[in-house]
């Protein structure tokens, strides 16, 4: 039975929308077909504006039109002091916070698009002086707009498609599952976070990972090399599949050149330092590979450094290959 | 509500703009009396980048908007490499203008075809000739444009996999040039993208070489091309434009400025500038935001963007919106790819407004212009790239300086103004191209460009949500999700 779907935005920048209309293989038109969903309402497509979008929101909260899947991109704006006032829906005199509460009670399912509807994301950062919030945690802190307890009608907690911004196939993906009920709440993460992007690393399938093998790093933006030890890339930490499933057709964030930020985690916004540096104590980096023993990383990393070939060392400093792999033919090396 | 003649109508939400938007208007019989336009989001980026270290305003800036996340970055990178006195690497240069007019492009083109056109296949129109057609082709989410517009724009943005990792939010865009070099056996690939959307430009919208559209330089000359180019979406467009006169709605101040875009060794591809009947320097200095009708503290005196402070204060007397309004030696001026054509001297636009002034027509038509003539520029510039050379400088962040990353975004000028002090930023600055366009009233009263372009607008019998409001609001290309940040 085609499922109903109805698209929010509120505090957050409209990219994962962005990114969405990206979709490819197929398109998001035949992704929405294929798991037969019909869009009520979405704020980057649909026609319908101003009387005839709150007829709609209306007859929802009522209970006259049926929904079954309300996605909500940005965060909660709770601000200033719990009163919603960051974010009135236009025309309607109402916070949009109310609306998403309203509206959620109502939703069959719900869904965080984005790290900013998910945990609050880049618009909880800097102190959080407007109050924003995810729908059901508060950065890693489960309760947000809707509470810990909030279960859907399928006992599912609200599913968080965090990242930012979200990449389409993540989105049409998890909407196809959850249209055909093949979503079910051992495929969520502790988070809430589909398994199927969150249970890989962004280090997985990096085109530096043979620099990253041998430490050989890159030194300054545009280098070849691993960008761990220096730039501050956390691509072996953070959960998702940027470099298995890429974007934009043949980008990361790696292979842009540029740290892994690890924006599908709760308080990614923060994380203490700067971005694009390592923090290092006695020249190591702080932040170690996920499930990886310190010590032991330590000893292997001297190890491979001392083990490092001309090739990588070359190559990690530099922003095209200057050191070509050397050839060789039917076990014969050639000049 | 009504008082004397007059019928109050509060409008919104609006689809199809970037963010939230509220208009109140007064009708007076079949016309729009007045209009006061509404912000209803903050999020406050300027507070929160305060106390930061100064590179990762890289991080934020992107992210105040999805859809010109790009042009953030890049003014954000420029403010602080003017902060740090060292230029670009040349390819650098070249790639961030890539990525730059890639994502204008993408922009312009998701504007006519997502956001402005489904509004001509509103049941509204079903009595014109020309509505089967229009239904067929432009119907939100069911018409056969979005259905071949949405593949190619796909398909165009590996550009920006390619240059930029991802799009929106990336961090490639750095001070001293981009992350991403391209080596000389890559250049095949990014010519073949552009080739793939010059082939659905050529075909789809304009139904003409990008050349030919680029060469029309008068009023005639257009007109010419709409009665030959058969099945065009350009075509289509100037066709209604002409049946329903839009040229006709939606003039606002007709002064018009552009920060200038594409700056390579420090000429701009687009010239800066003011333009007010004619071409005039555009003095930044100028530049003061008034907060009197917005609901925000910060003292009576508008500020320069560089000394800027932004206070947010629902109940302020007199606030209506969370924008600022942002004034050029006091007066009003519109921002976008009409400016931007018209300061630059493209004929055809400059014709256009010399006949017609800023209006729905010419705002649409400029940024078809625009995009005809940004595609052949991105092929030469991939030409250009000196594969081996470098592409990024890099620089330490200075104790303290300040910087403007003054830049041209696809819906107009966006400036960030950034003060270190310590190492830290001390503070920071955004004026987006919306805050300029849908400004309330200053001090003075003066009402901002869309309150301007709304005035007049004719109402139908009968309409609740009157469609010419959602034409001139569109006309725009509206970015709220920037306007207030």
């Amino acid at each position: 039975m085609t499922k109903k779907m109805l698209w929010l935005q509120s505090g957050g920048c409209g990219g994962c929308s962005m990114s969405l209309l990206g979709a490819e293989s197929p398109g998001l038109m035949a992704s929405l077909k294929a798991a037969d969903i019909e869009l009520l309402l979405h704020p980057a497509l649909s026609e319908a504006s101003g009387a005839d979008f709150l007829a709609l929101l209306q007859a929802i909260v009522d209970g006259r039109q049926d929904l079954d899947i309300l996605c909500l991109e940005g965060a909660v704006m709770c601000g200033p002091n719990g009163t919603g006032r960051f974010h009135m829906l236009s025309g309607s005199g109402q916070s949009m916070m109310q609306w998403i509460a309203a509206l959620s009670s109502r939703a069959a399912h719900v869904v965080a698009v984005g790290s900013c509807a998910a945990f609050g994301g880049i618009t909880r950062g800097g102190g959080n002086a407007v109050e924003a919030c995810g729908l059901q945690y508060d950065e890693a802190e489960p309760g947000g707009l809707l509470g810990a307890g909030f279960r859907d009608s399928s006992n599912l907690p609200v599913i968080n498609i965090a990242g930012c911004p979200t990449h389409p196939n993540w989105v049409t993906e998890t909407l196809m599952q959850l249209a055909a009920g093949d979503l079910g709440p051992a495929d969520l993460d502790s988070l809430g976070r589909p398994r199927s992007y969150a249970d890989h690393l962004v280090h997985h399938g990096c085109p530096r990972n043979e620099f990253y093998e041998y430490k050989a790093s890159a030194m300054h933006h545009s280098q070849l090399g691993c960008l761990m030890e220096n730039l501050g890339c956390v691509g072996t930490q953070a959960h998702a599949d940027c470099n298995i499933r890429l974007w934009n057709g043949e980008g990361s964030c790696l292979r842009g050149g540029y740290a892994c930020i690890d924006c599908t985690a709760p308080g990614f916004e923060e994380p203490g330092r700067v971005f694009t540096e390592t923090p290092k104590v006695a020249g190591i980096p702080v932040g170690l590979p996920t499930d990886m023993p310190k010590a032991w990383f330590v000893a292997l990393a001297s190890l491979s450094k001392a083990a490092t070939p001309k090739r990588l060392k070359d190559n990690a400093a530099a922003d095209h290959v200057v050191t070509p792999p050397s050839r060789s033919v039917k076990g014969k090396h050639i000049k | 509500m009504t008082s004397g003649s007059k019928t109050r109508r509060v409008i919104g939400p609006f689809n199809r703009v970037e963010g939230d938007l509220e208009v109140k208007i007064d009708i007076d019989g079949d016309r729009v009396a007045d209009a006061w336009v509404t912000s209803p989001l903050y999020r406050g980026f300027e507070h929160m980048l305060v106390g930061k270290d100064p590179r990762d305003a890289l991080v934020y800036a992107p992210r105040i908007c999805g859809i010109c996340s790009v042009s953030q970055s890049v003014a954000a990178a420029t403010a602080l490499r003017r902060a740090q006195g060292i230029r670009m690497a040349p390819n650098g240069e070249l790639v961030t203008s890539l990525v730059l007019a890639c994502e204008n492009i993408a922009d312009h083109l998701t504007h006519f075809y997502l956001f402005f056109m489904p509004d001509f296949a509103r049941e509204v129109y079903a009595r014109r000739p020309w509505f089967a057609d229009t239904e067929r082709r432009f119907k939100a989410v069911s018409g056969s444009a979005a259905q071949q517009f949405l593949p190619a724009r796909a398909q165009f943005l590996h550009l920006m996999g390619m240059l930029a990792g991802k799009w929106p939010h990336s961090l490639a865009l750095q001070p001293g040039g981009t992350t991403r070099a391209v080596e000389a056996g890559e250049k095949p690939r990014l010519l073949s993208l552009l080739f793939g959307l010059r082939t659905f430009l050529e075909t789809q919208l304009f139904g003409a070489p990008l050349e030919d559209i680029v060469a029309m330089s008068t009023a005639p000359e257009i007109s010419r091309y709409a009665d030959t180019a058969t099945n065009a979406d350009f075509r289509h467009f100037l066709m209604l434009a002409d049946d329903l006169k839009l040229e006709q709605i939606g003039r606002a101040a007709n002064r018009f400025m552009s920060y200038g875009a594409y700056e390579m060794e420090g000429q701009h591809q687009f010239q800066p500038g003011v333009w007010r009947n004619g071409v005039q320097a555009l003095d930044s200095d100028a530049i003061r935001e008034d907060i009197s009708h917005s609901w925000l503290n910060g003292g009576d005196t508008p500020l320069h963007p560089s000394t800027g402070v932004t206070q947010p204060s629902p109940d302020s007397e007199n606030g209506y919106t969370w924008c600022k309004a942002p004034r050029l030696g006091g007066k009003v001026v519109e921002v976008g790819a009409l400016a931007r054509q018209l300061v630059d001297g493209q004929p055809l636009i400059q014709n256009l407004v010399m006949e017609s002034g800023g209006n729905v027509r010419n705002r649409v038509v400029a940024r078809l212009i625009e995009v005809a003539r940004l595609l052949p520029l991105m092929e030469q510039w991939v030409k250009d790239v000196q594969a081996g050379e470098p592409f990024c400088f890099e620089a330490a962040v200075p104790e303290s300086g300040s910087g403007a990353g003054m830049v041209e975004a696809a819906r107009g000028s966006l400036g960030h103004w950034l003060d270190i002090r310590n190492g830290r930023i001390h503070n920071y600055q955004i004026v987006a191209p919306t805050t300029w366009n849908f400004s309330p009233r200053d001090a003075d009263e003066q009402p901002g460009a869309l309150e301007q372009a709304l005035v007049g607008a004719p109402v139908m019998k009968g309409e609740t949500d009157p469609v010419s409001v959602q034409h001139i609001v569109r006309s725009f290309d509206p970015c709220m999700v920037c306007t207030v940040h």
